[in-house]
């Protein structure tokens, strides 16, 4: 899950289009998904596709249907490593964590 | 039929960990509070316990009830606010945290569900998932670069 496979995802308006749908309304299916759209079902499911690789879209089984979710979290990971470079608290953080999934024999 | 009487959202990180790690992580105190914004959970983390999200002020936002406790693979929580009342009236949403070794990295899983249509409370804490991801994320992955640069320090 490289930031060039998030970004690439991100660059064609019409994943863009795709995921503004689920971020007006969650958990669709891809029927739903293509209504009112200028794209064949099988061309929607191939941007579909290319947003699951990116993580930008995840999704849940609902009986015989799979629902589809927009998933922001690689959005954020990639505005963080550019906004908290300066957040030494994080620095703090680590350390404890160290402490704590290494146990203290190692401190 | 799509269920138009439900809102939810799911969220899904990859982390350069084991679930065993990240587990442990994910229910301890200290470093929960690192990556939740001061935040902590206040339960016994076993199936049935009470369990109470806690703000540095000490005021409960959220609690509910531990619903399945199975490490490192599955937590389920009832949900419900407790400090607004608009919130609190929706009653109990369910989120359930997965955990799922990828190769090498732990995909984790957030589903929070509720049995109603434009839910203000997912709505609510939709809102804070990918922060406290992507902050959980950084935290576990930079800490294995700095474990190793001082494993490294430590052996010389």
């Amino acid at each position: 899950m490289s930031d060039d496979t998030v970004f690439r995802a991100l660059a064609d308006a019409s994943r863009r289009k795709l995921l503004d749908r689920l971020h007006r309304r969650n958990g669709q299916t891809l029927g739903e998904l293509c209504r009112g759209l200028d794209m064949t079902r099988q061309a929607v499911a191939k941007h579909l596709a290319i947003l699951k690789r990116a993580n930008l879209v995840s999704w849940r089984r609902e009986g015989s249907e799979r629902l589809h979710f927009i998933n922001p979290v690689p959005i954020n990971d990639i505005a963080e490593r550019w906004i908290s470079k300066f957040e030494y608290p994080h620095l703090r953080a680590l350390s404890k964590l160290k402490r704590s999934l290494e146990g203290k024999d190692r401190e | 039929m799509n269920k138009a009487n439900q809102s939810s959202f799911v969220y899904v990180t990859f982390i350069r960990t084991t679930p065993d790690k990240l587990w442990s992580a994910l229910i301890t105190a200290d470093f929960m509070k690192e990556y939740w914004f001061g935040c902590n959970f206040k339960t016994e983390w076993k199936a049935g316990a009470r369990w109470e999200l806690v703000y540095p002020d000490g005021r409960v936002t959220d609690a509910g009830e531990i619903e399945e406790f199975d490490p490192p693979k599955q937590l389920v929580l009832k949900w419900r606010n407790e400090f607004r009342p608009e919130l609190k009236a929706e009653g109990f949403a369910r989120c359930t945290i997965s955990l799922e070794p990828i190769s090498d990295a732990a995909k984790l899983t957030i589903t929070h569900t509720i049995d109603r249509a434009d839910s203000k409370l997912i709505e609510a804490v939709s809102g804070g998932w990918p922060q406290i991801l992507s902050n959980l994320k950084s935290l576990i992955e930079t800490g294995q670069v700095v474990l190793t640069e001082a494993d490294r320090s430590n052996g010389q």
